[in-house]
């Protein structure tokens, strides 16, 4: 009995099948709700792996290392945003300049008053200096916070957080602010909440999740080459 | 499917091999997805290409591989709770603010241009 116990502890397997199965249940409920906006598998998913992993007081690191297996594909995932822009090519005429100015005029308003609020409301340089790569996804978002010299662990939370918050929410109030056009509410979005956002539109309109990933790297690349001169500017 | 996963790994793998030969503060595994897009467009690939349906099939479950980083959540608890004001502050202001910023300056910039082009 308690080498099995033992074994589960120290085998990926169970974590894996945990991870994979509260996501399958993120998905399904999806589906139950007919696509209710909170039901996100990520933040199902996350949730539940969350309560499981302190219930069976498992270390964090353990568990990260455990689903390497699963993390390592956002990679892979990240070059395959090709394909749906491949197929929406034609819709990039006349966008490339507006959407080179935007993105970047949105990675500056993204560092910045993260930064701002963050001091604003009472909080000190060092959080500040993690809120600030927040926007990019999250293996960016860990690259910048250590060159900031920021707690990278909790920047890549942050960027979930601004993830999962956009595939909850990003819909409804782009459609508050009026924004209409398929390629800028994908556009506007990708700039926010990354791969997560971008999940969330692939799955409801493919026009919007191609713009939503073009616009995640375009972001990744913007704030990465800003950031050393904002930071000089933000983190004196 | 080992023939689109050849494509998806190649790309990654030149990606991350260029931006440390480079040593430029780009991911990867974005110099993959640009390579990708080139390669797609370079050989005009139909829809039904291996790399087409492998990677459709990854990204059908983009939001799967998030997760064992949003777990993360939970080292970071006591600081979330102590932290609570400003970091949902900052969070939700800025992702708003910037999240405006770019649909209404896109969506001018596109409106100017086809005026622009129209008279």
């Amino acid at each position: 009995m308690s080498e099995t116990l033992a074994w589960l502890r120290d085998s990926p397997l169970l974590m894996l099948t945990v991870t994979i199965g509260a996501y399958q249940l993120g998905c399904w409920l999806r589906g139950r709700t007919g696509g209710h906006p909170v039901a996100q598998p990520v933040l199902v998913a996350i949730v539940v792996v969350a309560a499981t992993v302190l219930a069976l007081d498992v270390d964090y690191a353990d568990y990260r290392a455990d689903t390497e297996l699963i993390a390592f594909w956002l990679g892979p995932a990240t070059v395959a945003l090709a394909i749906p822009l491949h197929r929406q090519a034609a819709r990039l005429r006349g966008l490339v300049a507006p959407m080179l100015v935007g993105l970047t005029l949105g990675a500056i308003v993204s560092v910045t008053t993260a930064a701002l609020l963050v001091r604003l409301a009472g909080g000190d340089d060092l959080l500040a200096r993690t809120a600030a790569p927040k926007a990019t996804t999250t293996p960016v978002a860990i690259g910048l916070a250590e060159s900031l010299d920021a707690i990278a662990p909790l920047a890549a939370v942050l960027a979930i957080l601004a993830g999962v918050l956009g595939a909850v929410a990003g819909p409804a109030v782009l459609t508050l602010l009026r924004i209409r056009d398929p390629r800028v509410r994908g556009l506007a979005l990708g700039s926010v909440s990354h791969g997560i956002g971008t999940g969330r539109l692939l799955h409801d309109d493919e026009t919007q999740g191609a713009f939503s990933g073009l616009a995640m790297g375009l972001t990744a690349l913007a704030t990465s080459a800003l950031m050393p001169l904002l930071s000089l500017v933000l983190f004196p | 499917m080992i023939v689109g996963l050849l494509w998806l790994l190649g790309c990654q793998l030149v990606g991350e091999v260029v931006v440390r030969l480079l040593d430029v503060p780009v991911p990867g595994p974005v110099v993959g997805l640009v390579l990708l897009w080139a390669v797609l467009t370079w050989r005009r690939t139909p829809d039904d290409a291996p790399v087409v349906r492998t990677g459709d099939a990854l990204l059908t479950h983009l939001q799967l591989l998030f997760v064992p980083a949003g777990v993360g959540v939970i080292v970071f608890g006591a600081t979330l709770r102590e932290e609570a004001v400003p970091l949902s502050l900052a969070l939700v202001g800025s992702w708003v603010a910037a999240l405006a910023v770019v649909g209404w300056s896109v969506g001018l910039l596109l409106r100017r241009a086809r005026s622009g082009g129209e008279g």
